[in-house]
């Protein structure tokens, strides 16, 4: 057994953080997070440049066809930098299509996303959804070469950037995702604003808005789930770099910041939060990267490590924002002071694919079925 | 013991319905974050019909414009304000820490000019106590005031200051003694914010509203008569002021919170999840049954402690048990709101902000007014007699 990153997956992450470093200090971040659509071209091309926008697609597609240990160490560095961008979104997306089974249009659309020509995303929540298939209601009516769609979506990242949108709905009982073009007829995209400003989200109006069927039914459900489970190893990974840009910033001002003629990281109040700290960050990695190896093997046991990683990363990178945000005082209730970036950042992703909540009652799911 | 208010507690009460049914401003006057000088020119507006109405800081002696009244009928004041959804008052800092300490501390002049401007509304008050380098420990602080014939010369920088932008004094700690022990060299001065020298930065905030500032002071000129209470003898000042501000806050976070759950209980009646009404999940009637709990044990002992000011006269080193209590409370509160809620909640769309911005602000709670760290520190030592660690 060995728990570390091989060599080439070592230099996939140095490589990862030498690039983020590079292209997107926190300078950048704060300029495209004050930007109107939160995306950034220069850096959306170097990503793609880089090949990580098709990193887990198999290479028939232009893919790289590495592994989701691969993807979680490139993420965590995206995190580590809180790079803005529509990763997350076309990731999800790219997922979806290559689970889908459908053959046409995995070869239409794939190798656009894979070279990071194309930017999609998923319209998948709904005002009364919970990440649930069951709870999707968006009605989906056959029409001469597909459907038309009816129904409103929310928390939609990045729709106004994005080449297609991969809308989740119901034709009769059956589950469909259908692909729509975001310049469609009878399709309003508006603004939402969150408190994360790298990430985008959007509130969707569709009014027969004419889309293509990329699965159905009980395809539909395996696709939506596995892209989902890439979705949460993706945000996962991302919370790690966070945790660990927090934890590091954290103790570090605790080092330098005086208080009563000493170091405030003398104080065993002090200390012992960031003890704490640490505790959750080195829990959060392993439950994170299991999540992501035992996922790439087909492993009986990923379903569960992938509802452990998600509930237990969500809440650990939230109590370590608290202590972080805590231990710098007034400093750290500030715009100015980038910690309140990684705090919003860590809550979207606490939020996206299932909230702890949800993860834990899927957890229970699985024990009691065993 | 007896809980039942006392036929004159009930009597003040009854006036104070009469008053607010009459005199509400017809219009609700609310920021959450978004603050501008319309926002408060209607907040100084409302201080002045409360004034004009004698519910101005109705805990004062008669003597100074006040009512006089007791801990507890202060307690049922505010939560009647709250209860009618009564505005925000402007005259928090002044009516509850400036004012009592002029009362105690300053001398004729000061008393005269100083306290019915606060009482109506004309002068809001900032306090100026924290520093780049001194928050904490805040009697490190190095802004320094040197005397010059009928002056203070005022030369540094404070920071954290809320309401400075918006506010027409100051109460400002100054080091009068660099070469006394540092609680020693510390005065308290009464500055006014329009003289040359002073400037004011707003600061965002992690919220996204600017409600702190950052002041610099630059050859300020203030008025040797502005000085309150004596030379060098701030500190002692200092404690009460803080002691206060713990104990004040009590009663008005109790009122606050209970509306917020309020608000979550209401929407969770009509908002649902997986075709759940949230209000019919056994998970999120805990989480609501259980910050209920908090809450009221919060408010009960509050009370025990107004009882014991009422007793006894001074708040005592307790109040940092409850200080630690409400924000933290806050904290737990807006964290479980934020659980039920789901996703949608992180938008500024969902009921106008308001839980992303409660969300985002509870996490000052436990750094302003002295952080966590530091009220536990005065519970072990000061409380229950823990030795000293620093
Ligand atoms: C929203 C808000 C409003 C404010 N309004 C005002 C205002 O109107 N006027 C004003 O003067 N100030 C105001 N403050 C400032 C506030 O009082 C200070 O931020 C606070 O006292 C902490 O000081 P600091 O920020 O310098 O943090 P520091 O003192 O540097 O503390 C940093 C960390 O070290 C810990 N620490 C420090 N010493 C010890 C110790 N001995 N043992 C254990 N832990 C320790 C602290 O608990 C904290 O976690 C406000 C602050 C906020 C957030």
């Amino acid at each position: 057994m060995n728990f570390d990153l091989n060599k080439t997956q070592q230099l996939l992450q140095e490589s990862a953080q030498t690039f983020f470093t590079r292209e997107c200090p926190i300078t950048k971040v704060r300029e495209i997070m004050e930007s109107e659509n939160g995306h950034d071209s220069a850096l959306w091309n170097g990503i793609a440049e880089q090949g990580w926008t098709g990193l887990t697609l198999p290479e028939e597609f232009d893919g790289l066809g590495l592994s989701y240990v691969d993807l979680a160490a490139v993420s965590e560095e995206m995190g580590r930098a809180c790079a803005p961008s529509a990763f997350l979104a076309t990731s999800w997306a790219s997922a979806l299509i290559a689970a889908s089974g459908n053959a046409d249009l995995k070869s239409k659309l794939l190798p656009d996303l894979a070279l990071g020509e194309s930017i999609a995303t998923v319209a998948l929540q709904e005002d009364g959804s919970n990440w649930d298939s069951f709870s999707i209601q968006m009605k989906a009516e056959s029409a001469d070469s597909g459907v038309t769609l009816t129904g409103t979506k929310r928390l939609v990242m990045d729709a106004a950037v994005a080449n297609a949108i991969l809308v989740v709905a119901r034709k009769g009982d059956d589950l469909i995702v259908a692909v729509v073009d975001p310049s469609a007829e009878g399709l309003e995209i508006t603004p939402t604003e969150g408190m994360d400003l790298t990430r985008r989200f959007y509130q969707l109006v569709f009014s027969n808005v004419a889309g293509e069927i990329l699965a159905s039914g009980e395809a539909a459900e395996n696709a939506l789930k596995q892209s989902i489970q890439t979705g949460i190893i993706i945000a996962c990974a991302d919370l790690l770099g966070g945790m660990d840009w927090v934890l590091k910033t954290t103790v570090e001002y605790a080092q330098s910041r005086q208080q009563f003629g000493k170091p405030i990281g003398s104080y065993q109040a002090v200390q012992h939060q960031c003890a704490d700290m640490l505790l959750l960050s080195e829990s959060s990695r392993s439950a994170a990267y299991y999540a992501a190896w035992a996922l790439n093997e087909g492993d009986d046991e990923a379903n569960q490590a992938i509802n452990i990683a998600k509930a237990y990363c969500s809440e650990a990178a939230r109590v370590i924002g608290n202590c972080g945000i805590q231990i710098h005082g007034g400093i750290g209730f500030t715009w100015e002071h980038d910690l309140h970036i990684y705090y919003k950042r860590a809550k979207s992703n606490e939020l996206i694919f299932g909230d702890p909540t949800h993860h834990r009652e899927k957890l229970a799911q699985l024990m009691v079925a065993e | 013991m007896d809980l039942n208010l006392t036929e004159s507690e009930l009597q003040f009460r009854g006036e104070l319905r009469a008053w607010l049914k009459e005199s509400l401003p017809k219009e609700p006057i609310v920021s959450m974050g978004r603050s501008d000088a319309d926002y408060w020119n209607k907040l100084r507006d409302w201080q002045n019909s409360l004034y004009e109405g004698g519910w101005a800081g109705i805990t004062w002696p008669k003597e100074f414009g006040g009512r006089g009244t007791t801990p507890i009928e202060a307690a049922i004041f505010i939560e009647e304000m709250a209860a009618f959804d009564a505005p925000e008052r402007v005259g928090v800092i002044g009516e509850g820490l400036v004012g009592p300490t002029i009362m105690a501390e300053g001398n004729d002049e000061q008393k005269e000019y100083f306290l019915p401007k606060i009482l109506d509304g004309s002068h809001i008050w900032c306090q100026g106590f924290s520093e780049p380098n001194s928050g904490s420990d805040v009697a490190s602080l190095a802004t320094k005031a040197v005397r010059e014939g009928d002056d203070f010369v005022v030369n540094g920088q404070k920071i954290w200051t809320s309401f400075a932008a918006v506010s027409d004094w100051c109460l400002l700690l100054v080091r009068t003694d660099k070469d006394a022990p540092k609680h020693k060299g510390i005065s308290a001065l009464l500055v006014d914010m329009k003289s040359e020298g002073v400037s004011v930065r707003p600061l965002k905030q992690m919220s996204g509203d600017s409600a702190f500032n950052e002041m610099f002071f630059t050859n300020v000129k203030v008025p040797a008569k502005n000085l309150i209470g004596a030379l060098n003898d701030g500190w002692r000042i200092t404690i009460t002021m803080l002691m206060n501000e713990r104990t004040n806050l009590g009663p008005a976070t109790y009122i606050q919170f209970k509306k917020a759950l309020a608000e979550l209980i209401e929407t969770m009646k009509h908002k649902s999840s997986g075709g759940k009404r949230l209000i019919d999940d056994p998970i999120n009637r805990q989480k609501i049954a259980q910050i209920q709990m908090e809450l009221e044990i919060f408010k009960l002992t509050s009370n025990r402690a107004l009882s014991k000011i009422t007793n006894n006269a001074v708040p005592g080193p307790e109040g940092s048990i409850l200080k630690i209590f409400w924000s933290e409370l806050n904290q737990r509160l807006v964290q479980a709101a934020m659980e039920i809620l789901g996703d949608e909640a992180q938008l500024q769309e969902f009921e106008n902000g308001a839980w992303a911005y409660r969300y985002l602000r509870s996490r000052g709670n436990t750094v302003e007014a002295g952080t966590s760290e530091i009220q536990r520190n005065i519970v072990a030592m000061r409380v229950l007699g823990l030795p000293r660690s620093y």
